[in-house]
């Protein structure tokens, strides 16, 4: 009965999805907002129902295979379609169900009026399925499907407005650049499959030898795959664009789901990463660098939905500076309060510009704080968690838990993860200063929908109060999520075990309050319209620090236009040029046929005489 | 069993019987060819369904005396490899004539006579395991094909079409001079002159004679396929052939030169084969990357896909090189697999065409709205070739590229970056055809596809999908049959005898 | 008198070189039929002496054959011309032979 589960929860979406697209836009609006909504929600209560018989009973090793169906069998290579639930995948779940529904029901709000809200539908709700797929694999191969599946969902939601052509752009871009770390994650899938025959994680997983060229090779490979997907310096370029699409969609995919599944893929592989330990620095170097420029950017950023896109890549940074340190409870902890607390600050951002006649920037917003006390209140929660508030936030529990990692593995990376934590506060403090303080730019008008505020609501409370399962012992030793993990991720390490943990924590708890000083003395109310900075560093900081430029004049540049320069086929000439012999050469002895009747006989003798050397010689 | 040559038989009455039927009237033939094909599939559905259980790789054989003065018999066997693409030839055969052909004003007798005849010859190549009744087949579906983009082709059909002919015949000419090698050796031996394929197998060659004869036939199918630098010929004729003639030549027509190279290159000359595989591995990573870079610069969409096609069988030529089971049955999936959805790809072009009386992406754009049906399944389409996991492609491209990572992972990893260049024409063909904004003041009312082209499409995209989700069936399938002499060496492309 | 066949085919290919150098180098149509007759003779000749040198009367019979050969050709040549001249051409010039319509 367990075992049906799975499947089923996987199915709810994924019939929505097929209904919404061979109804082919006949489905009248309303019954596709109750269709979408209705399934992720059957869906997160199916979850719910399950989690709550998987705790109350946990199956033999706290796992449950269900295999459907033999996928590919030939040649020695066996891959299946099968999924595994065990408490990692379960928390993925929940997070991936219980968010989607909230972000579904405040599209219903968000969409309304929106002629092709079908479409949209379908793709969300494909888009869930591709993401439970992706999380409950048990192979990887399947895992592959729903990693691509994801992907495709983003680029079709990130294009929705199609008639932009921006928007098609940007879509594109999205999904070349993952593609490309697709690439090197399918590389890295043929390496294993080759080693081992096949590739179900768990037996991928036994048959790593540590340390090896293998193991390394393979964890580069597949590091490459994640840190596309999850907006990782060097690729995280496509995110900001990405912005491109209707804001529930940045909230779902950009900011709580996909890009957090590299995080997941490297989790739930973390034995191989183990097994390669230089990679293992890679993913701590760059998810620190990733944390510090992208909180750099989001600093300079004008744009609401790119400071909160600047924002999930700065967060995801901190998530793979978790990684990499061998935090794996750590990272999932982060994982989940982010995928809450950035889901609310898009869906109370999208409330916003959709009262304020889609406006973006937020210096052309301000004083929105009295007009819409309820989305303020909203967004200060979830800016608060982000920031990593003290002791009322969840996110300040699960950067606490990567600080102390952090700290562990070597004093620099703490110390940037600690500037990062200050960096965060100071953004997202100026982006409430600017947006909700101060006196009114733009005038709000309409109400926001209770569909809309209800999903607001719960996730502001879960995003002050989500942190609470899982406490430093510093404070409370509360550790019901990575005792949860347990079985996945290995016991959690022993807190506290140096002396100075209190003094980590103090620092980790001043930080971003400092940031919040920080912000108020810079960017509090003032007569006069705040401008933003428009020195070198902030325009710099702006573009993403130039990865952007660079791509384009380096790689995508000189490869179109090589492209367009052979566009008519090199080869192609080849033949054009055994034509032109041919017909020179047809010309050249056509010249014999003149028609003089003395130079025929001329030939004809010649001819003869050269016939009759041959014969006659010996 | 007699059955197989009414594979070939039927389609030839049934040209006849268009032809006749178009002098009679133009609206004639039309349902002729479709009833034709109705007869086929069900003659088709007859032999898989009569295949004895248990009765070894070869499921169908007949034979009879054609020319017994020169050893030439009329013999025909099929395995699961035939069995496979004689479906795919079926499946593909009814969106030409169901969606491309109805339109046809100009002499339509003829035009479904030369179409049938086509399928006839792809049937025959399909079955033949005389070589010189192989070689007949070839040419047979080259003529009729000829003709049609000479006469139903675009604007500039004579020369493509003849450019077309040059490649095929030349190619057809070197695989002709190594049949006749072959045989000439094999009498030499024996002192008995066939061309039966089975006992040519047996035939002891030099390595020096067994590459020579062998780079004949390779010729022969690598310009089919196309292989890189011999394709020159694919995106002129795709691009001015009639709708149909694009679907059949794209669908099947190439995939004579993938079922010719594992048949009568890897199986005939099995060491030669392997001497010469880091050539051709070569040459497919090369195909690969070399289609998709020209593909993306293309403004012509129908050039475009032809482009696509290249790059999407140069992963056949890795899977057959690749000398395992795994890379013979991921090139066998991604044949059929890239059948389908390119074959859908040029029936949306050629639709487009229709509609805009362009193929120029740079006067398109902004069609969604105006042809949202079209659109839509021009976007899925395109996902599907991009090699989406959980479409056909994708099996195809993975157990490709998997059995080429063990005898060479650079190779697979160029094939593997091959999967960011397709995703990069095939959202790029779609963006500049579908999305955006339209140009000037927007589209006037175009038709929109009805209810028969929705129909059939959908029915490519479901096979598609059931490909991409459980190929197992076609997998079992797709392993040509062992040589019945000389099983032994082979055992190891062949993986043996199946139970 | 008796002459060895290898003197007769001497001066048979002489002959030959001969009727040939005239084909090659007169322009005039006229001495062109008269240079091709040469060489037929010389064709004729070298029968005649090979059928001598091996006793066998083939060669007398393929001389016979030539004469009436050469005789038809001189017809045919001859007609030719004629139709030429009264074409209205003005010189039996070959060299202005590819200039025909027709």
């Amino acid at each position: 009965m367990l075992a049906l589960l799975p499947p089923l929860i996987v199915l709810c979406p994924l019939a929505a999805a097929a209904i919404l697209l061979l109804s082919a836009g006949r489905m009248p609006p309303p019954a596709a907002r109750l269709l979408a909504a209705g399934a992720v929600g059957l869906a997160a209560a199916l979850t719910l129902w399950l989690a709550v018989r998987f705790l109350s009973a946990p199956p033999p090793a706290h796992r449950l295979d269900v295999v459907l169906w033999h996928w590919l069998r030939v040649g020695g290579f066996d891959a299946r379609i099968a999924f595994t639930l065990d408490p990692l995948s379960l928390v993925m779940m929940l997070v991936v169900t219980g968010v989607g529904f909230l972000i579904h029901l405040y599209a219903c709000g968000y969409m309304r009026g929106d002629p092709d809200v079908a479409r949209f539908f379908a793709c969300m709700t494909l888009f869930v399925a591709a993401m439970l797929v992706l999380v409950l694999s048990s192979d990887l191969l399947c895992l592959y499907v729903g990693w691509e599946g994801v992907g495709l969902c983003s680029y079709l939601l990130i294009g929705f407005w199609y008639a932009e052509a921006a928007n098609g752009v940007a879509a594109r871009k999205a999904f070349i650049v993952t593609r490309i770390g697709d690439a090197a994650l399918l590389c890295g899938l043929l390496l294993l499959a080759t080693r081992t025959g096949g590739l179900e994680i768990a037996g991928v997983l036994r048959s790593i030898q540590p340390g090896g060229p293998v193991a390394e090779a393979a964890a580069a490979l597949l590091l490459g795959g994640a840190l596309a997907k999850s907006a990782q310096a060097p690729f995280q370029v496509w995110l900001p664009d990405a912005m491109a699409g209707p804001t529930p969609v940045s909230a779902l995919i950009h900011a709580a789901t996909m890009v957090t599944a590299g995080v997941y893929l490297i989790a739930r592989l973390h034995p191989l990463f183990l097994a390669a330990p230089a990679v293992m620095t890679a993913i701590a170097v760059l998810g620190l660098v990733t944390l510090l420029l992208a909180a750099g950017s989001a600093l300079a950023q004008t744009d609401i939905k790119r400071i909160l896109a600047f924002s999930t890549i700065s967060q995801l940074g901190y998530m793979f500076l978790a990684l990499g340190t061998g935090a794996w409870g750590a990272a999932i902890f982060h994982l989940v309060t982010h995928a809450v607390f950035k889901a609310l600050l898009f869906m109370a951002a999208g409330a916003v510009i959709l009262r304020v006649h889609h406006q973006q920037d937020i210096f052309r917003m301000g004083g929105l704080g009295r007009a819409m006390p309820g989305v303020f209140a909203a967004f200060a929660a979830g800016a608060a968690a982000l920031a990593g508030l003290p002791l009322v936030t969840a996110g300040f529990y699960s950067k606490e838990a990567i600080l102390q990692q952090a700290w562990r593995a070597g004093p620099v990376l703490w110390a940037g993860a600690l500037l990062g934590a200050f960096l965060t506060a100071l953004y997202i403090s100026r982006c409430v200063f600017i947006v909700f303080l101060g006196p009114v730019r733009t005038a709000p008008t309409g109400r926001t929908e209770a569909s809309m505020a209800i999903p607001l609501a719960g996730l502001s409370v879960l995003a002050l109060t989500g942190g609470l399962i899982e406490m430093p012992d510093a404070i409370a030793p509360v550790h019901l999520l990575f005792r949860l993990l347990a079985p996945v991720l290995g016991p959690p390490t022993t807190e506290g075990a140096e002396g100075g943990a209190g003094v980590l924590l103090l620092a980790g708890a001043l930080a971003p309050l400092a940031g919040i000083a920080v912000a108020w003395g810079l960017w509090r109310p003032r007569a006069g319209a705040p401008a933003p900075a428009d020195d070198g560093l902030a325009r710099a900081a702006r573009a993403g620090w130039g990865f952007d430029a660079a791509y384009g004049l380096l790689l995508v540049r000189p490869f179109l236009a090589l492209g367009w320069l052979n566009r008519r086929d090199l080869f192609d000439r080849v033949p054009d040029l055994l034509a032109a012999a041919t017909r020179w050469g047809a010309r050249l002895l056509g010249r014999m046929q003149d028609g003089q009747v003395r130079r025929y006989a001329g030939w004809i003798a010649a001819g003869t005489v050269a016939a009759l050397c041959l014969a006659v010689r010996p | 069993m007699m059955a197989l040559y009414a594979l070939v038989l039927l389609p030839l009455v049934g040209a006849a019987a268009a032809w006749l039927a178009g002098r009679a009237s133009p609206r004639a033939p039309w349902p002729v060819a479709v009833a034709t094909l109705v007869l086929l599939a069900a003659l088709l559905a007859y032999i898989t369904w009569a295949v004895p259980a248990g009765g070894g790789p070869w499921l169908a054989h007949a034979s009879a005396p054609w020319i017994p003065a020169l050893g030439i018999t009329l013999r025909c066997d099929m395995d699961g490899l035939g069995l496979v693409l004689l479906w795919l030839t079926v499946v593909l055969s009814f969106p030409c004539v169901l969606l491309a052909s109805r339109d046809i004003t100009d002499t339509p007798g003829t035009f479904h006579a030369l179409l049938l005849a086509t399928i006839a010859g792809v049937d025959g190549v399909f079955i033949a395991t005389d070589l010189f009744l192989f070689f007949f087949f070839w040419e047979l579906m080259l003529v009729p094909l000829y003709v049609l983009i000479t006469v139903w082709g675009h604007e500039d059909r004579t020369r493509a079409a003849f450019k077309f002919f040059l490649f095929t015949q030349g190619s057809g000419l070197l695989m002709l001079l190594s049949i006749l090698g072959l045989a000439f050796v094999h009498q030499q031996q024996t002192g008995i002159l066939t061309f039966d394929y089975f006992a040519l197998a047996t035939t002891h060659l030099s390595p020096v004679l067994a590459m020579g004869l062998m780079l004949g036939f390779f010729v022969a199918f690598a310009v089919k396929l196309p292989v890189v630098p011999l394709h020159v010929w694919l995106p002129d004729t795709h691009t001015q052939a009639p709708t149909a003639g694009s679907v059949l030549l794209a669908g099947v027509l190439l995939k004579t030169g993938g079922y010719g190279l594992i048949r009568f290159v890897v199986l005939l000359f099995p060491d030669a084969a392997i001497r010469f595989a880091p050539v051709a591995l070569a040459l497919g990573a090369l195909g690969i990357l070399y289609g998709a870079w020209l593909s993306l610069v293309q403004d012509d969409i129908k050039r475009l896909i032809a482009y696509s096609s290249v790059s999407h069988l140069g992963f056949v030529l890795l899977g057959v090189f690749s000398a395992s089971p795994l890379g013979v049955a991921g090139a066998v999936v991604q044949m059929v697999a890239h059948g389908l959805s390119t074959g859908a790809l040029f029936v949306i072009a050629g639709a487009l065409q229709d509609r805009l009386h362009t193929r120029d992406l740079r006067r398109m754009g902004g069609l969604w709205p105006a042809l949202p049906h079209l659109s839509a399944t021009g976007l899925v389409f395109a996902i599907a070739s991009l090699g989406l996991p959980g479409l056909g492609n994708f099996v195809g491209e993975f157990l490709v590229l998997l059995a080429t990572w063990r005898i060479s992972p650079p190779i697979a990893i160029l094939g593997a970056a091959g999967l960011v260049l397709s995703a990069l024409y095939a959202l790029t063909m779609v963006g500049r055809a579908f999305l955006g904004p339209p140009p000037g003041d927007g589209w006037p009312a175009l038709p929109d596809f009805g209810a028969r082209h929705m129909a059939v499409l959908g029915a490519a995209m479901a096979l598609l999908l059931a490909l991409g989700l459980y190929p197992q069936p076609v997998l079992d399938l797709s392993l040509p049959a062992p040589l019945l002499h000389s099983a032994l060496p082979h055992a190891a492309l062949t993986g043996g005898p199946r139970p | 008198m008796t002459a060895a066949p290898a003197q007769a085919l001497l001066l048979a290919s002489m002959l030959f070189a001969l009727g040939l150098l005239g084909v090659l180098v007169r322009r005039n149509l006229l001495f062109m039929l008269m240079s091709i007759e040469i060489m037929l003779n010389a064709a004729a000749l070298a029968f005649v002496a090979a059928g001598m040198r091996w006793h066998a009367a083939d060669g007398q019979v393929m001389f016979l054959m030539i004469l009436a050969l050469a005789a038809a050709e001189a017809a045919v040549g001859l007609a030719i011309l004629l139709r030429l001249h009264a074409a209205g051409r003005p010189t039996l010039d070959a060299d202005t032979g590819n200039r025909l319509k027709g």
